[in-house]
């Protein structure tokens, strides 16, 4: 039967010399960025290709943490990419790391929101907001992808909405005491450590939020249940739970009352992430169905001759490389130091409407073959799901551009 | 035990060309080029074409890199290195502007300097194992390397004599499809795979190693280190001033693809297989 043709392959013995080394094809936009960053895309697409995507649909189906390849990425430097070379990372820019998730996302999409949310969600607020004590503390031993951390905004009672935080902070003597719960938290169930953002004066509505640093784990500090999600099921989300939770008063992250501004400002940088995951499984999707598309005959000929799929292809080829130009140019201006708000918006958008739309349109060129887990197509159709929901929704991002549209044109 | 001192430099000619099909029947196999997509045994990408005249493949366009088993003897020069067993890795490649990616590569991966031997056009198209040979002897005289490791063939057009020509060019032993090598004092133990097992042999150094496939796994290079090659050195050289002449002894006389897979035919019974192969006088 065909379909007997189209199994995927075994995988590779060894990283060297396998069948399947460098299967994918190169991406034309390599000529264009620059050496450092080409060699940078490449180390990380090779690794996707041997490491990640040989054991993605393993480890989405048994739900389990890559703890080794993290170990291994961090060994390379990309669990901490923008972090200077004197606290342990690679020291290397936002557009650097922008390509090293897309890339690994290609491979493995868990894969990619574990390394994203601790370089963006984790590292990025401590590395822009911590003292050189905290950043001693709460970085350096976070580079090595021995321990990763995480990002605990959102609450049972409030996701978009942020500045309504209920989660309390109370001044005791020389601590801070937290409570309340947290939920939809990815990488708890294997983080060493978590940015907290709690209020310390309800009064003051989202002025009154203050971050916090707490390790994991803790006392006061606990865990909810593994959510079990349609997608990204390698990385493990739940709530976290603080009841009477202390932690020294030293641990706060920036001045009292800057949380919301800190969350803020840190979701700004994490969406060129999740863009970046996005990009991933949008084109992980696109390599599926172009390959199918010559394999596949129907009518007599190979379905990448019929009209009704090249229009897909191009649509989905369109769709992605927008989205992954507004990336790299959101990327640029951050490491330029310009603002870069709304192009942040407009990437993870487009990014994530891309991701779903690209893996829509895959299955539906792979027809059958999309909707059994033998082919990858219906997990990028899961994993795609959740990058128009989580560092903002869709809806939020919208917002985002409009206001700064509005900006611009005030009269 | 292991004097460092001893063995400066560890020249590590890169193939950048070469693809890999594993000598098993694929679907358009050689000559095949290292490009972005080597293995054409199930998927191929980019198909490799002979070009109109028969005079080779096409090449224009087609991305190359470092050839597989050059990667591994990297690996193994940048290995030597951190035990601190030699001082210094020197990548090569000879080719067009193209192979400076390459030897980036193999400073990413943690050589100390490369070295790019320039030969281009028509020149490149002929460019053989005997030259590349009488090149690096030229280079490692020059450098006064004590160590040559090297991939123990090309996977585009899989010779497997670049290594032995410049052990012979230099008059230094050699020890080729190494599995294993081990520095001891000034001699290299080196573990060969060789049809009937493996030979373990000790050959005085100065010499030349091939690279098998068993001798390690090459790293991914690791960020620091991409960003730390941009800073390393690659030197321009062109074989005139080795004093090496390109110009090849060899003419290529026709390349073609493979014929096509003919249909098999079933028999019923030993019998009648055997009397089919002896129809066919291969019995």
């Amino acid at each position: 039967t065909p379909s007997s043709c189209l199994r995927p392959p075994s995988p590779p013995p060894t990283r060297a010399l396998t069948p399947r080394t460098r299967e994918l094809p190169p991406l034309p936009q390599l000529a264009e960025l620059p050496e450092l960053h080409q060699m940078m895309r490449q180390t990380c697409r090779d690794y996707a290709q041997k490491e990640l995507a040989p054991i993605a649909a393993q480890l989405d189906k048994d739900h389990k943490f890559p703890a080794k390849q993290v170990k291994e990425l961090g060994a390379m430097g990309v669990m901490a990419v923008e972090v200077p070379e004197s606290l342990g990372g690679a020291g290397m820019d936002y557009l650097a790391y922008c390509l090293a998730v897309e890339e690994l996302s290609r491979g493995c999409a868990s894969t990619g929101v574990i390394v994203s949310v601790n370089n963006s969600l984790y590292l990025g607020p401590i590395l822009k907001f911590g003292t050189e004590e905290q950043k001693k503390q709460w970085i350096t031993p976070f580079t090595t992808g021995e321990r990763v951390g995480c990002f605990a905004l959102s609450e049972p009672g409030n996701g978009s909405d942020a500045g309504a935080a209920s989660t309390l902070a109370q001044q005791e003597g020389d601590e801070w005491v937290l409570s309340g719960t947290k939920a939809w938290i990815t990488n708890c169930w294997d983080a060493s450590a978590t940015v907290v953002f709690a209020t310390t004066d309800k009064s003051l509505k989202h002025k009154g939020i203050s971050a916090f640093l707490v390790p994991m784990p803790h006392p006061g500090l606990s865990l909810g249940k593994k959510e079990d999600k349609l997608g990204i099921r390698a990385s493990s989300t739940a709530n976290i739970i603080l009841e009477d939770c202390r932690i020294p008063l030293g641990n706060m992250l920036g001045e009292r009352g800057m949380g919301f501004n800190i969350a803020m400002q840190t979701l700004d940088s994490g969406r060129l992430g999740i863009a970046a995951q996005a990009l991933g499984i949008a084109q992980a999707a696109l390599d599926c169905s172009a390959d199918y598309a010559h394999k596949r005959t129907a009518f007599g000929a190979p379905i990448g001759k019929l009209q009704a799929i090249q229009f897909k292809l191009a649509d989905m080829a369109l769709a992605i490389e927008s989205a992954r130009l507004l990336t790299w140019r959101a990327a640029m201006l951050r490491d330029a130091k310009k603002p870069f708000t709304k192009e942040a918006a407009m990437a993870k958008l487009a990014a994530s409407e891309a991701a779903t739309f690209v893996s829509h349109q895959a299955i539906q060129v792979l027809g059958g073959m999309g909707y059994v887990t033998d082919m990858p197509a219906e997990r990028h159709y899961r994993d795609a799901r959740i990058t128009e929901i989580y560092e903002g929704t869709s809806e939020i991002q919208r917002l985002v551009i409009a206001n700064n549209i509005l900006k611009e044109y005030q009269q | 035990m292991h004097r460092s001192s001893e063995v400066k430099h560890v020249a590590s000619y890169l193939n950048t060309r070469g693809c890999e099909c594993f000598g098993q029947p694929c679907e358009s196999h050689c000559p095949v080029l290292t490009d972005r997509t080597i293995h054409v045994q199930l998927k191929t990408f980019i198909k490799i074409r002979v070009k109109p005249d028969r005079t080779g493949v096409v090449t224009d366009g087609v991305k190359h890199s470092m050839n597989p088993f050059c990667e591994i003897a990297v690996e193994e020069a940048i290995k030597l290195k951190e035990k601190k067993l030699v001082k210094e890795v020197v990548a090569v490649s000879c080719g067009p502007q193209q192979v400076q990616e390459t030897i980036r590569t193999a400073l990413a991966m943690g050589a100390d300097r490369g070295i790019h031997v320039e030969v281009s056009g028509k020149d490149y198209e002929t460019l053989g194992p005997l030259q590349v040979s009488k090149i690096f002897a030229a280079l490692a005289k020059k450098e006064q390397a004590d160590l040559i490791i090297l991939g123990k063939q090309a996977i585009d057009d899989d010779c497997n004599q670049t290594g032995q020509m410049i052990a012979a060019l230099l008059d230094w032993p050699q020890g080729t499809f190494a599995s294993e090598m081990t520095l001891e004092a000034d001699k290299m133990k080196v573990v060969r795979e060789v049809d009937g097992g493996l030979e373990t042999i000790k050959i005085k150094l100065p010499a030349v190693v091939t690279a098998d496939l068993r001798l390690n796994t090459p790293r991914y290079a690791t960020l620091p280190n991409i960003m730390k090659a941009k800073k390393k050195k690659i030197a321009n050289v062109k074989p005139a001033d080795l004093g090496v002449d390109v110009c090849s002894r060899l003419e290529v006389l026709k390349v073609d693809e493979p014929p096509q897979r003919q249909a098999g035919v079933k028999v019923e019974t030993v019998d009648d297989l055997v009397g089919k192969l002896k129809e066919a006088g291969r019995v």
